[in-house]
């Protein structure tokens, strides 16, 4: 492949120009150093949440799902939203992993690493949902077909998109997980070939299973991680397709849509990379990586949220649209309902954060601002809450017969489990940055040095455009 | 336990026409051990694409296959059950659940057969040439055999395309 000229002032994506041996103590140093206080404050923080959801879990499981504030009228609340919630959370690591890998985007390269177990931990939260929300977590495996069948003649019925969810979530989850570990290997061994401690070798000598850096491996792990990452593609956008499925394969006003998968997959990326700024910023002050993950890696990712939520912005508009172009008495009721309601402020919280705040994305200032950037894209969480809360409780609450007519109010307990949720996430995430390599060296050794090359016109530039 | 010469190297461009050069003097290249993947190599080393691919297809296939017959057997053959007026044989029903199983037995196959292939296995004691190979340095490994040149100049040679150091062991690679 030819290079343009342009290719000179081709971005950097890490800051001054780092010695290999440079990158790899650098990505080190979080784990055998001793983290900051701002570390060691957010992991008090989200361990306390954590708890909370254990308590408040396990008297749902000893008590029942009655402790929620479901009704009749609105049988599923916070935790389907929080389900769905969490599910389009992890959608944006498999963009930056998978997507980005074949579209040969470098900047993923210092990213992609956290949003990957970013996914993987967010896609742990999700799953817990569906389980709480079976009242009898011990019976899960009645969702799954096995044999010998031991319900009578009965199988699962595989016309419901809600055991199509069971088996999207969890292949979503393996294929995730899979392609998360597979790239931390040549990492592991990094970090084996450093550690001085016995057990650190032993760990990372079981972990990086043997890796020693082959040619000849490497060659055909290039191989895999596309196909991996070909496989990945269609699988996220199916992911999150199925989950809108849940509803739009329904007859309740504001649900039986057929625009719900694009416009759940937009929601699920725009939410997801809200995620990802927020982690990333958290993890480039408490862990000092400003030098690889750059102000261009945020800016390029709020071009991304301005794209996505641009998207969900059109997407709301669509259903409004339609709602009064087709003539449905209660599709029509639905979205008056949905815009003067009493659960309008829902409704104007979710177009605030969604629709208004990634508009200013178009503001290079507002792009170079890491202050602003944190505080929009938490922000971008809040509305992306809100959205799944105003398309599962509005629709549920006014269906077709006034007499089943109802409210939702959430109890303690499920503000107890969304705030604890939270808990688990950011644990798991927090305790990830310290505890393994948290930016895929590797890989961002492969761009510092075409990097080089390319700057200084030396090197090999006909094979220097393409590192996973 | 073969004897090896291990010549690093501390970028790609010398490796690169190290490892020609070195082949077109008739030396065996063993491997070549880097901290990321170095583009050209393929080439340079005469290294055949990978067959994995084929893997993927056939355990793809496999998974497609087991996803409709077990889908086709439960809700078809062995017990139909009326679900608001759907046909027992409702195909487009089945498509993603198809789908999904194929993609899991082509995603897990293909990374299966890779460390299979590679031979990468928690039990494997990593056999490593230099060990700054996972860090910041291109190692090369000739195999060590009678060729017109005697080692002074292969080592010669190899120091001359800027290899920083030139080992001769005695190793299990």
């Amino acid at each position: 492949m030819d290079k343009l000229p342009e290719d000179a002032t081709e971005p950097r994506w890490t800051t001054g120009s780092p010695t290999l041996h440079q990158i790899t103590v650098d990505i080190a140093a979080p784990m055998e150093g001793k983290p900051g206080r701002l570390w060691y404050a957010c992991l008090a923080v989200a361990v306390a949440a954590l708890m909370v959801l254990l308590g408040v879990a396990t008297y749902l499981i000893a008590t029942g799902i009655g402790i929620w504030g479901l009704n009749n009228s609105v049988g599923w609340a916070f935790d389907i939203t929080n389900f769905v919630f969490w599910i389009g959370i992890g959608h944006a690591g498999t963009l930056i992993s998978a997507i980005l890998l074949l579209f040969r985007q470098r900047w993923r390269n210092s990213i992609n690493r956290s949003a990957e177990a970013m996914t993987i931990f967010a896609v742990m939260c999700a799953g817990l949902f569906p389980l709480l929300h079976m009242g009898r977590p011990w019976n899960f495996f009645f969702i799954l077909p096995y044999f010998p069948n031991q319900h009578g003649p009965l199988w699962v019925n595989f016309r419901s998109p809600l055991v199509w969810d069971v088996f999207a979530i969890s292949t979503y989850f393996t294929i995730s997980l899979v392609f998360w570990y597979l790239g931390l290997i040549p990492d592991l061994a990094t970090m084996r070939d450093r550690a001085v401690g016995k057990i650190k070798k032993l760990v990372f000598g079981i972990l990086s299973v043997g890796w020693n850096g082959s040619h000849r491996t490497w060659s055909r792990y290039e191989i895999v991680s596309m196909i991996l990452a070909g496989l990945a593609t269609p699988l996220v956008l199916s992911v999150h397709s199925i989950v809108s499925m849940d509803f739009a394969t329904s007859l309740l006003p504001g649900w039986h849509t057929t625009i719900f998968p694009p416009y759940f997959v937009a929601g699920a990326i725009y939410s997801g990379f809200g995620m990802v700024m927020t982690l990333l910023i958290l993890t480039r002050q408490s862990m000092n990586l400003q030098r690889y993950i750059t102000m261009r890696h945020l800016d390029s990712m709020a071009r991304v949220l301005l794209l996505t939520g641009s998207i969900v912005g059109f997407a709301y508009a669509t259903e409004f649209f339609s709602a009064w172009y087709g003539h449905d008495l209660y599709e029509r009721y639905h979205f008056i309902n949905r815009a003067t309601g009493p659960y309008r402020w829902g409704f104007y919280l979710m177009v605030l954060c969604n629709v208004l705040t990634p508009q200013l994305y178009w503001f290079k200032r507002v792009r170079n601002n890491v202050a602003i950037l944190f505080i929009t894209s938490i922000l971008v969480n809040v509305g992306m809450w809100f959205e799944r809360f105003v398309i599962i409780v509005v629709s549920l609450h006014r269906a077709f017969l006034p007499s089943g007519w109802g409210m939702f109010y959430p109890t303690i307990f499920d503000i107890g489990i969304l705030v604890g949720v939270f808990g688990l996430f950011f644990t798991l995430f927090l305790l990830f940055i310290r505890f393994a390599p948290m930016i895929a060296a590797w890989e961002v050794k492969g761009v510092a040095v075409d990097q080089a090359s390319s700057h200084t016109g030396a090197g090999h530039g006909a094979e220097g455009g393409h590192h996973g | 336990m073969a004897k090896i010469l291990v010549a690093t190297f501390p970028d790609t461009a010398n490796l690169l026409t190290a490892v020609r050069k070195a082949r077109r003097e008739m030396f065996r290249v063993y491997d070549v051990f880097t901290p990321f993947p170095v583009h050209g190599l393929d080439e340079a080393l005469g290294v055949r694409r990978t067959r994995l691919p084929w893997a993927t297809l056939l355990c793809a296939l496999t998974g497609l296959t087991t996803a409709i017959v077990l889908q086709g057997y439960t809700n078809v053959l062995d017990w139909p059950l009326n679900v608001g007026g759907k046909p027992d044989n409702s195909t487009l029903a089945f498509i993603p659940i198809a789908f999904e199983i194929t993609v899991l037995g082509a995603g897990l196959a293909t990374v299966g057969a890779f460390l299979v292939r590679c031979g990468l296995l928690p039990t494997t004691r990593a056999r490593v040439a230099d060990v700054a190979a996972t860090d910041d340095r291109f190692a090369l490994v000739l195999e060590w055999r009678r060729t017109r040149l005697d080692h002074g100049q292969i080592e010669r040679l190899l120091r001359q395309h800027g290899a920083r150091e030139v080992v001769r062991k005695v190793l299990e690679l």
